[in-house]
């Protein structure tokens, strides 16, 4: 009686998960523009929007931006990691742990406001042109994802065996060959999974990027957001469908990939 | 030539030995949080303080030389009185800290049973549960507040059905209130709900719940004298993790909400790019952080850095 409750529970909890999603999928398929009548099915809107030089330019924009954003940030969140998982306590350490906690809960207008100041009080100043705004973005995207991915990577730091490293050091490895051929292929999951995640909230982004983008400058989602005030459209159901596979296709696999590795890991 | 080229390299290696590697590893992340996070708070909480007026940048300076020994210090504190004399922005903050509410109690209705049965399903497939819940939470957000337009909107799935099947005649108006906001935002939050939650009751020891029944408890009993108290840490960070972005969300109330869903995060937007006033939606922003980010921190402070992991 129990276990049939349990089911009961989980059909309804990811029917209203999945739902929704399903429902994007099917009538992107469906030839006429309503919702209301089915006609027959069709890839008619996958071809009005792949032939739409606005859309493809905006998601050429937005994964330049995210994969150079998502490399940074990861760069940066690995130092910061280590910073907070491996040093001794220091001056203004309580300061820097409350600055990437402040990044994480910073409502994302504050976020673009904020930096919006900075970046139109930097052009004021250095007389920056911004005609094109994708490096504004790019620092403003790196700044948004710093903190997620930082507790990725983290809380595998803090889950790893110290004594392995403090043997390398005792063996009289460098600090830095220690943590190049010691920690960094441990926590490489970690990475693959904090780029990844950076990369995904980076293509997600609309509010920050609509504040920083220079007039030059438009991503994908700034696009979907405006065409979104105008209601349903086939043309995003599309562009939805392809974006929900591409995403989870990429996700699974390196899920999967993960799991793998840290079971041969466990095997050794 | 290479004598220049080595005594620059080997000049950069000698500062970098005396600085310390250490501290060049905690320079370059300090230096990128200090520009990109402290330093914005600043200009804005100095906007915040100015005067609006039509220019570019469209704000007064604080400081001003305005003869050779005359420095002036201009404080306008307007558009912290007007926060809290006009009734609009009170009201938007309480709408954004009832839906926000109202969100994260539902999430904890849906979320807690979910939980629940994840943890206890067997062990070879609750990964694949875990993931199907996450899975949604890293395809597009937009996406997500989309799917809900298209069920919810006039001529969208629920309604069209509905007039299928002859059951009404005119549209009903599902959007475009704040129940469809929150709505959105308990679909959206949801997983940052299920997370901690499973985490905390899948460590619980069942052995104490039968032990209970066994001592003759009965369920509603034992599930709020056990396994609610154990879980207590989990549904302390889940609601947490619902709570706080919902209080800033502006993408969910500006698509889903309609227009007399005025939450903090869209009277910023409106102040900024409808009424082009930087200086108001500054103070906006100052307010709403020192709500949001100052408990968090502090709470943050006193855990000494227990890591807000997602997964």
């Amino acid at each position: 009686m129990r276990v049939k409750r349990a089911n009961i529970i989980l059909f309804f909890g990811y029917l209203f998960l999945y739902f929704p999603l399903i429902c994007i999928v099917v009538y992107s398929f469906n030839e006429s523009r309503f919702v209301s009548t089915w006609t027959r099915f069709s890839w008619k809107w996958y071809k009005v929007l792949l032939s739409n030089p606005i859309i493809l330019r905006a998601a050429f924009t937005s994964i330049k931006v995210a994969c150079f954003s998502a490399t940074i940030s990861v760069v940066l969140a690995t130092m910061v990691a280590v910073i907070f998982a491996r040093f001794r306590r220091f001056r203004g350490k309580a300061l820097f742990v409350g600055a990437i906690a402040a990044l994480l809960v910073m409502p994302e207008v504050v976020m673009g406001l904020s930096l919006l100041t900075l970046f139109a009080g930097m052009s004021k100043i250095f007389n920056w042109s911004t005609e094109s705004g994708t490096t504004t973005i790019t620092i403003a995207h790196i700044t948004l994802t710093l903190s997620y991915v930082t507790m990725l990577i983290q809380a595998r730091l803090q889950d790893l065996d110290k004594s392995i490293e403090e043997a390398a050091l005792d063996l009289g490895a460098s600090p830095l060959k220690v943590f190049f051929v010691i920690t960094l292929p441990m926590i490489s999951p970690a990475i693959v999974l904090g780029w990844l995640l950076a990369f995904a909230l980076s293509l997600d982004d609309v509010v920050i990027a609509s504040f920083v983008a220079g007039p030059g400058a438009t991503t994908l989602p700034m696009i979907v957001f405006s065409s979104l005030r105008f209601g349903i459209s086939p043309e995003i159901n599309a562009l939805a469908t392809i974006l929900m596979t591409v995403l989870s296709i990429g996700v699974i696999i390196s899920a999967v990939l993960i799991y793998k590795r840290s079971e041969l890991g466990r095997n050794k | 030539m290479y004598r220049i080229e080595e005594r620059v390299i080997s000049w950069f290696v000698e500062s970098a030995r005396k600085i310390g590697g250490r501290n060049l590893l905690i320079s370059i992340p300090a230096v990128w949080i200090f520009l990109f996070l402290i330093l914005p708070c600043l200009i804005l909480i100095k906007i915040s303080l100015a005067e609006r007026v039509l220019a570019s940048p469209p704000y007064t300076p604080l400081i001003d030389w305005i003869s050779s020994y005359m420095l002036q210090i201009k404080i306008n504190l307007e558009n912290y009185a007007i926060l809290i004399t006009d009734d609009m922005y009170i009201r938007g903050f309480i709408t954004s800290i009832l839906i926000a509410g109202a969100s994260t109690i539902c999430c904890l209705l849906i979320g807690f049973p979910m939980a629940y049965a994840i943890a206890r399903s067997s062990k070879r497939f609750r990964h694949i549960l875990l993931m199907l819940v996450v899975l949604p939470f890293w395809t597009s957000f937009l996406i997500r507040v989309y799917a809900w337009i298209m069920l919810l909107s006039p001529c969208g799935f629920i309604n069209s059905l509905l007039m299928k099947f002859n059951l009404i005649d005119v549209p009903l108006k599902l959007m475009n209130n704040s129940y469809a906001a929150c709505l959105g935002m308990i679909y959206a939050y949801l997983p940052f709900m299920i997370f901690p939650l499973y985490n905390a009751i899948e460590k619980i020891d069942y052995s104490l719940i039968e032990a209970a029944y066994d001592l003759g408890s009965s369920p509603i009993k034992a599930f709020f004298r056990i396994i609610v108290p154990l879980s207590a840490p989990g549904i302390y960070a889940g609601s947490t993790l619902v709570f706080v972005p919902a209080i800033g969300e502006f993408v969910i109330p500006e698509l889903l909400g309609g227009n007399q869903t005025l939450t903090v995060g869209r009277l910023v937007w409106n102040e900024f790019f409808g009424n082009v006033s930087w200086p108001t939606a500054a103070s906006l922003s100052i307010v709403l952080i020192t709500f949001v980010v100052l408990p968090i921190v502090i709470a943050q402070k006193h855990k000494n850095m227990r890591p807000l992991s997602k997964d």
